[in-house]
This record gives C-alpha cells, sequence and structure tokens, in this order.
C-alpha cells in the first residue's frame, strides 16, 4: 500500500468497481478499499466464490455482478480487502484500519462508494433474536447456502421481499407468509408514476412475474398489514398483526423484515460534505452534481450511498465519477470527458424512469416511521424507547443532536446507524416540525470501531 | 433456525463455540457460522441484559458483537473462521470481568 493514490475508492460494489475500473484502464493509481473479503458489494456478494447451481437460484441479475468483478480484476486497480475506513477528511486524508493495524494515506480523489443499508424500523419486538433484516437472509442464502430451517415469515415493503420470498420458494425454504406493510393509498399515490415507469417496463414485469410465482406455489400474501409486532421472551416465538381489522398470529423462529434501503452517510458526513433530506426516498442523501461531485473539493460520491438507484444505475454512476476524477486530474479534456458520458448518462436516464413509480408504491406509512407504540427500542444499541425519545421532545428538547445528548440514544457501537433515521422521524412528529428541521446526528470519526492501541499505534509511526 | 441448503464443498475448519468444538465452513463468518450451529444469541446488552442475537449481516447494526479469540467487540459478520479461532458469546461490554 503507497502513502498517496490519485484515487482512493471506498466501497467495492457495483458503484465502487465501476469508477476504480474505468479510472484504472485509463492509467492512473487507483486504490480500492472495502469491508468485505472479495469485491461484489451486498448486490453481487461472494460473486467469485458461490457454486454455479446457487448461483442460478438467485436471477440472472446476480450473474450480471461476474462481468463486473472479472473488468475490476484485471483492471490494474490496486484492492484491498478487509480494509475498513474510518476517517476521511476535506484534505483526503483516509484513516483505514487493515488486519488490526491503523494507517493513514492521502488521495488526489476520493470515490465514496459506501452504498446502502436497510432503512431500519423499530417496531415492538425487533431485538428479539430471530427478527432479521431480509438484506441478512439473503446475505445468509448467496454467501453462505444457509436458509431459514422451519419456514420463515417475511414481513415490510419493497422490492426486495419479493425478490427473496421467490429466491426461498426455488431453494424449497417454507414461506409462512409475506406480510406487505404498504398502505393502499400508495397505489393511488404512485399511480401518476406508472406511465414514465412503463418504459422500464422490464422491473415491473419482473415484479408481476414473482408474485404470480408466489401465488401459484400457494404462498399468501397479505396486504395492508398493521401492528406488526415479534412476539417472545428470549427468543421469537410468533409474529401478530392485523390484517383486514382483524388480528392474526403466526408462529415463527425467523422473521425477516425489510422496508427499503437507504445511503450509508457516515463517510461523506465526517468530511464535511453538505447533505439534504430526500422526500421522496425518505431519507438523507448527499447533495450532489451530475457527476457525483460533494460540496467537498475532490470527494465524490457514487451509487446508492448518494440516493437510491439500484445496481445498474450505481454501475453508470461509478463511471461517470471515474470520469470526473480523470478530468480533474487532467486525463481527460472536457470534451473527451462529455463524449465518454453519453452512454452512461443514457443507460441512467432509462433506470431512473422506475425510481418515482416504486418511491411511491412502497412509501413507508408514516405510523410505522414515527414509531407509534412508546415502549419500543429505537435505539437498539443503548435500549431508548420512542416514549422516552417524546418525553425529551416534551422536555425541551427540539433535535436529534438534543436527543441524542439527553437520552444517550444513538451513542451506542453503531454509533447511531440504527436509529438516527427513526429519531428524525419521531422528534419531528413529536415537535411539529418538517424532518429536515430535526437535522441528522453530528458524525465523528472513527465511523468505524477503532481501539485506543490502535490509534496508538498509528500515532507512534507518524513519529518515527 | 437455519439449516444449510446443500453439503458444504468446502473445506472444515475447528473452531470452539462457547467452548465447544465445532466444525465449521471455511469461508463463513463467524454470524454465519454461529447461526447455523444454532446459537439462540450471541451477545446480552449492556443496559438490561437482555439476549441479542445477529440482525444485517452486513457490518452496520452491531448486534452480532462477540468475543472472538479472547477479544470483545468483534462483529461476528465480518469476521471469517480461522482454523482454533474461539468464539464466546459476549455479555454486557464483554471488556469487565464477570
Amino acid at each position: 500500500m503507497k502513502e498517496h493514490y490519485q484515487l482512493a475508492v471506498i466501497g467495492a460494489g457495483p458503484a465502487g468497481l465501476a469508477a476504480a475500473t474505468m479510472a484504472a484502464e485509463q492509467g492512473i493509481d487507483v486504490a480500492v478499499f472495502d469491508e468485505q473479503a472479495a469485491p461484489g458489494g451486498q448486490i453481487y456478494r461472494a460473486m467469485e466464490s458461490i457454486p454455479q447451481h446457487r448461483a442460478r437460484k438467485l436471477g440472472d441479475e446476480y450473474q450480471r455482478g461476474r462481468k463486473l468483478v472479472n473488468a475490476f480484476r484485471a483492471s490494474g486497480a490496486e484492492y484491498f480487502a478487509e480494509t475498513a475506513v474510518w476517517s476521511l477528511n476535506e484534505r483526503r486524508e483516509i484513516g483505514l484500519l487493515q488486519q488490526g493495524q491503523a494507517r493513514m494515506l492521502t488521495a488526489d480523489q476520493v470515490v465514496i462508494a459506501s452504498g446502502a443499508f436497510e432503512r431500519p424500523v423499530p417496531f415492538p419486538g425487533w431485538t428479539l433474536p430471530g427478527v432479521m433484516n431480509a438484506g441478512a437472509g439473503q446475505i445468509l442464502f448467496k454467501a453462505h447456502g444457509i436458509v431459514p430451517q422451519n419456514g420463515v415469515v417475511l414481513a415490510g415493503s419493497g422490492p426486495l421481499l419479493l425478490l427473496l420470498a421467490w429466491q426461498y420458494l426455488h431453494a424449497g425454504v417454507s414461506v409462512k407468509a409475506l406480510l406487505d406493510v404498504t398502505p393502499m393509498k400508495n397505489h393511488l399515490y404512485a399511480l401518476p408514476g406508472l406511465p414514465r415507469a412503463l418504459l422500464a417496463g422490464h422491473y415491473i414485469t419482473k415484479g408481476m412475474q414473482y408474485k404470480s410465482d408466489l401465488k401459484r406455489a400457494g404462498i399468501s400474501t397479505l396486504h395492508n398489514i398493521r401492528m406488526l409486532r415479534a412476539r417472545g421472551k428470549d427468543a421469537l416465538k410468533s409474529v401478530s398483526f392485523v390484517h383486514n381489522g382483524r388480528k392474526q398470529s403466526l408462529e415463527t423462529a425467523v422473521l425477516l423484515v425489510h422496508f427499503g434501503v437507504i445511503p450509508q452517510t457516515q463517510l461523506g458526513r465526517i468530511a464535511g460534505c453538505r447533505h439534504l433530506w430526500d422526500e421522496s426516498q425518505l431519507c438523507w442523501r448527499p447533495q450532489l452534481d451530475e457527476w457525483g461531485r460533494t460540496s467537498v473539493n475532490g470527494i465524490l460520491v457514487a451509487g446508492d450511498g448518494g440516493g437510491i438507484g439500484g445496481a445498474r444505475t450505481a454501475e453508470h454512476a461509478g463511471r461517470l465519477a471515474a470520469l470526473q476524477v480523470l478530468y480533474a486530474l487532467g486525463v481527460l479534456d472536457r470534451t473527451a470527458r462529455q463524449r465518454l458520458a453519453r452512454k452512461d448518462r443514457k443507460w441512467m436516464r432509462e433506470e431512473s424512469h422506475i425510481r418515482p413509480f416504486l418511491e411511491a408504491f412502497f412509501r413507508i406509512s408514516e405510523d410505522l416511521l414515527q414509531v407509534e407504540d412508546d415502549d419500543t427500542l429505537v435505539c437498539r444499541c443503548e435500549e431508548v424507547s420512542a416514549g422516552q425519545i417524546r418525553a425529551a421532545v416534551a422536555d425541551g428538547h427540539g433535535d436529534s443532536n438534543q436527543v441524542k445528548f439527553i437520552t444517550r440514544c444513538g451513542m451506542g457501537p453503531c454509533q447511531g446507524r440504527q436509529c438516527a433515521e427513526a429519531v428524525s422521524h419521531i422528534v419531528a412528529a413529536a415537535s411539529g416540525k418538517a424532518v429536515q428541521d430535526i437535522g441528522h446526528y453530528r458524525q465523528r470519526p472513527p465511523v468505524n470501531p477503532l481501539t485506543l492501541g490502535q490509534l496508538a499505534g498509528l500515532q507512534s509511526e507518524e513519529i518515527e | 433456525m437455519f439449516k444449510r441448503l446443500d453439503t458444504p464443498a468446502q473445506n472444515r475448519v475447528n473452531v470452539t463455540i462457547n467452548g465447544q468444538p465445532v466444525q465449521v465452513s471455511e469461508g463463513d463468518t463467524v454470524a454465519a457460522a454461529v447461526l447455523v450451529h444454532g446459537l439462540p444469541s450471541t451477545r446480552t446488552t449492556p443496559v438490561s441484559g437482555a439476549p441479542r442475537a445477529p440482525f444485517c449481516l452486513m457490518g452496520v447494526c452491531f448486534e452480532c458483537l462477540m468475543v472472538i479469540d479472547g477479544k470483545a467487540n468483534q462483529r461476528a459478520c465480518m469476521k471469517l473462521v480461522r482454523e482454533g479461532m474461539r468464539i464466546e458469546c459476549q455479555q454486557g461490554t464483554g471488556d469487565l470481568p464477570p
């Protein structure tokens, strides 16, 4: 590992791989840092090592990752696996942790491609062992060939839930029920987006195909689910919910939930990049220009970390960011940059047709986002409940950071990753303000766990 | 709770889970290994002592903190199993003597 690179790419998912590949092919020195053991990100996880028969079960989209990973391997970009980035600042100094050794390096340009994670939506019982994210279920399946043993209940909203149900169906896993919390009124609100969405009709066709396959297999999908609750003492025993005004319960040891995905913004935040609230996607995201440039010079964001667009869009965004980097480094002139960007822009436009429809269709209801039940834990780490947060607001603490100071909400090991969004929504609702006025937790490095010993090890190296 | 779909083609690795010798699959994360082994929970919380288990499996929720080879607060979902690894449930903050 060198002390300086022309381009540092953080994350080896579709955006990071595409950005690094294009930049390295133009001859600049590129380093890619990623927490995982192998390239592919979450979407193409374990791409290089999973057996063919399992890859087939995952569908053709997954196969697309193979091309991306192969091109990256051949590109000449330096790749550092199992390497966590814990710091980034406006001088583009990057703090890394590799094999327990902390180190710093610098880069002329940085592309953050940290991707997305599943929107944490607190509901009663969501901290019980046996309740997991649908993405976690998919990771177990994709990377390890591990599936729920005695059936599974899926609950929430969004395309991933449907995809996972379909993948489980083909793997012979018993899906006891798919509990769809999408409010019925969404269908109406999504309607204006439908004509444009039909331009990207293959997504809708695929969704309908999954739905009809599930129906044919006798898997019951219950719509308009309310009052979702995971029950059990030390582990999940059952799931209760209200469907058509009737309370029901299903016994299950595994409940996988999904409420859409939101950008990972930690690195951009500690680097000082400006962020804004996206009302359509219901999430915070960095303010970006058409190339992915943030408000901080030399720092770009590509892929779902900049706003949710999906894996294909991430690939194009990664290449556009690389073109901008090459332009900034003087490798490409303005004309070449524009010319090379044309194809990716066109593909990106086509991909984006589906988004407004999806966002309206799968929009999470206010009562879920605002965590109606007072006893539900919002901060899983420090065990702070929705009621405690509302009490803090009633005491006059009117934004995310004040609530954090007074309740410890967001001060645990996950550093607010799991509670920040919910706190924004709860405080906004309780104080009658807009979410963007509540703000997000202030984030500080290290954004990944680092021991004092590791930090001290870094310092002594510099003194020498 | 979980099972492996196919007989693993991977090499087996010897580890201990809470002191018990177990064979797991090479290439598995610690979290995947303990889930398929049937461990009901992987830690207790420092605040109320409630049991918790892996939630996101991608490094963002910090629910799967375990004591691995004597070191506390390791995200089990971000660590691959290795020969001779000692995997233990973490009690509370994990760094204080019981």
